[in-house]
């Protein structure tokens, strides 16, 4: 870690030369960080960049963190900051249309963080710039209750018979297999994107959210026969359009459901839930088809320069310091998140262990998530459309004829 | 000692006018608030709705594009299928009010507190209400279907079934509206002429036939601003919606307003241009049954 600074310094320290005549240097940030570990981490951030650089002062304004996707698009026009943190992949792509962010290449290019931030630099690129610094992500998966399976006799699923066979197997015993709430939708989301990814692989699950396949093809269809086929064993709870992701969370705690498909988000509410480690594990998603790589899904966090911003020179500065691996184990450890700078660690949890392993192996690709990698429009249609699929699976025919009809308006 | 000054030709034109300017110089304020506020905003959506524009970029006109595609759109016809629904079984609140408001309307020890116990559900949040719904619906743990399962009976996910959900939302909805419909029936009630009352008991009427003859017409003004305020909020239904199902399950539960706000400014949405169509299509439906009482006012101001 010393090491690792100190050969920064020569860095830094010419960057602050180049300002050292400026008297009162300021630094607006605007973040959506409102949840207690993420507020937490950007005030150890925020400090160490301020302990770092003592002439600049950071202003730092923290939004509700569902208020924000709104109020974004007010302040990035009326009264910009200089920063602002938001997503990568598509969600970014109508600030970037619209000229509200600014491209960062010379950051990348100085701090050498095509490099250093190499696995998330597909995600950050637009008409070929880089457009953001990622500080963090996390991985999806299947969480589940290890005691059950243990008493069970179930072993961690690996192939998707496998997965069917388990949920029979806890079926029979009166115990349901997965847990969900889909009444905010983006839940089925993670279930589709995971069939996807498994049945067709990386690329084609791209061309499907990017528009370039229509929702009628043959190859969406086999996705959603492997989904009926998890329907068919009775893999999910019922009722699930009649709760939020956490008011699921309640029959896993309590032993009624073994599984979630889920973002490693779920494991704190779980663990605050009472659930230890001895209860709780991970698996990745069952391979459906061998000969398909294995792409996994790992949405990122990014920060990204206004385009109005007024203090660029150190809001770039600012996104240097977040580029760094000390920085980022740091701001991750709080966050119980993984970092995406190489050299920075992991903490020590088994749960980001196990997901660190598990996307460093991956060679299928990363994808965002449904809502992320297909804009706004085709992604709450789709959505809608898998949770209308799981509780009506026999309407499938309807629902890929709408979906198709959305398709051809939203990337025409 | 003829010093009579002329008065100046301004100060005359003022006196001479001043009975009829005065009124519009109070009104001034009031209509430059609802110009800023209403009026204007109401041409500004109709000109919207003829673009499309995501609230960032550039607006781009595509004249009646968003009407041809909301006449096309499965979720237009959801939401304004639900909008009928809710229009006529929110009605309901008037009568339950009506009987409420009659069995309150009494002279025991505590009436009062029984009163506001009734008016309560009126005063709490409409998200408090739906939240306690919500609950009360929750297909393991909630009342209602511990009720069922006491009779026997499968529990009813009420709000996760397509075919419930708007009816269990339109019953939270009527239960803090009959409370605004009773309130305005106790007030009415006060109202009621005893002398009247009285000589209709002499000619031998009661029950039924009291109410509807003799106590109801007298109760017009009340029924009148029932039906308008619930009318109203049967079309603007709202945070119901967004609390309980946020337009669930697969958008069966929408309406036109909350179908607008899902289009203009939710998380997916951003798309101004078809949410301002949405909200002129609603704009027009209301404006059959604002102008309709408007103008059922305005006659009966005038026949008086």
């Amino acid at each position: 870690m010393f090491l690792r600074t100190k050969t920064l310094v020569a860095a830094l320290a010419a960057s602050t030369l180049l300002a050292s005549g400026a008297t009162a240097r300021e630094l607006v940030i605007n973040t959506d960080t409102s949840d207690p570990a993420p507020k937490k981490a950007f005030e150890q951030l925020i400090a160490d960049f301020e302990a770092e650089y003592p002439d600049i002062k950071v202003t730092w304004n923290l939004f509700d963190h569902e208020g924000y996707k709104t109020s974004i698009r007010n302040f990035l026009t009326a009264d910009s900051p200089d920063l602002a943190n938001w997503y990568a992949g598509n969600r970014m792509l109508p600030y970037v249309k619209a000229g509200l962010f600014a491209p960062i290449d010379d950051v990348w290019d100085e701090h050498n963080l095509h490099e250093t931030l190499a696995p998330a630099a597909a995600s950050m690129t637009i008409d070929g710039k880089k457009w953001g610094i990622p500080y963090t992500y996390y991985q999806w998966g299947v969480y589940y209750r290890l005691d059950i399976f243990n008493k069970l006799g179930i072993e961690e699923p690996k192939t998707f018979d496998e997965l069917l066979a388990a949920c029979d197997t806890l079926n029979a015993n009166g115990i349901t297999p997965i847990t969900i709430g889909t009444k905010y939708l983006w839940t089925a989301a993670g279930v589709f994107d995971y069939l996807d990814l498994r049945t067709n692989g990386y690329d084609f699950h791209m061309a499907l959210t990017q528009g370039e396949i229509p929702w009628t093809d043959d190859r969406v269809r086999a996705v959603f026969a492997n989904w009926k086929k998890m329907l068919d064993h009775d893999c999910f709870i019922d009722n699930h359009p009649s709760w939020s992701w956490q008011e699921a969370l309640a029959p896993m705690v309590q032993g009624e459901a073994a599984m979630y498909v889920m973002g490693n988000f779920a494991v704190a509410p779980l663990r605050e839930a009472g659930l230890t480690d001895d209860q709780l594990d991970f698996f990745q998603f069952p391979v459906i088809d061998p000969s398909i790589p294995l792409a996994e899904e790992a949405p990122t966090d990014t920060v990204h320069l206004a385009a109005n911003a007024k203090n660029v020179e150190e809001a770039k500065l600012f996104l240097a310091f977040l580029a760094r691996p000390d920085v980022q184990t740091k701001i991750n450890a709080t966050l119980g998140q993984l970092p995406i700078a190489k050299g920075a660690e992991i903490a020590d949890d088994k749960f980001l262990r196990e997901g660190y392993e598990m996307l460093s192996n991956t060679t299928g690709g990363i994808a965002q998530f449904f809502d992320r990698d297909a804009p706004a429009e085709m992604a709450k249609a789709g959505m809608e459309g898998f949770q209308e699929f799981m509780v009506k699976p026999e309407r499938l025919d309807a629902i890929l004829e709408r979906l198709e009809k959305v398709r051809q308006r939203v990337y025409k | 000692m003829t010093d009579i000054s002329p008065s100046t030709p301004s100060r005359g034109w003022w006196r001479r006018n001043q009975q009829r300017f005065a009124p519009w110089l109070f009104l001034a304020p009031g209509i430059a608030m609802f110009l800023v506020y209403v009026i204007i905003p109401i041409f500004q959506s109709m000109s919207l709705s003829l673009y499309d524009w995501d609230g960032l970029g550039e607006k781009t006109y595509i004249g009646l594009d968003n009407y041809r595609e909301l006449f096309d759109d499965e979720a237009f016809y959801t939401s304004l299928k639900n909008n009928v629904i809710w229009l006529v079984l929110y009605l309901l609140a008037i009568p339950a009010g009506l009987f409420v408001a009659l069995f309150l309307n009494q002279n025991v020890t505590g009436i009062r507190l029984y009163k506001s116990l009734f008016f309560f559900p009126f005063v709490i949040s409409q998200v408090v209400v739906g939240l306690v719904f919500s609950w009360f619906y929750d297909p393991s743990y909630g009342l209602l279907n511990i009720i069922l399962q006491g009779f026997g009976l499968e529990p009813i996910p009420v709000l996760a079934d397509e075919r419930y959900a708007t009816y269990g939302i339109i019953a939270a909805g009527l239960w803090p509206q009959t409370a605004y419909c009773m309130i305005l029936y106790l007030t009415g009630l006060n109202a009621v002429d005893p002398e009247q009352i009285e000589a209709a008991r002499l000619d031998g009427a009661k029950g039924w036939r009291m109410l509807w003859y003799v106590v109801l017409p007298q109760l017009r003004p009340a029924t009148f601003i029932a039906m308008v305020v619930t009318i109203i909020g049967a079309l603007r239904s709202f945070d119901l919606i967004s609390i309980m199902t946020d337009g669930g399950p697969w958008g069966s539960t929408r309406v036109l307003a909350f179908y607008m706000y899902e289009q203009a400014f939710s998380e997916y949405g951003f798309r101004m241009g078809y949410g301002a169509a949405i909200a002129v299509v609603l704009f027009a439906i209301m404006m059959v049954y604002i102008s309709a009482f408007l103008w059922k006012m305005y006659r009966d101001e005038r026949g008086r």
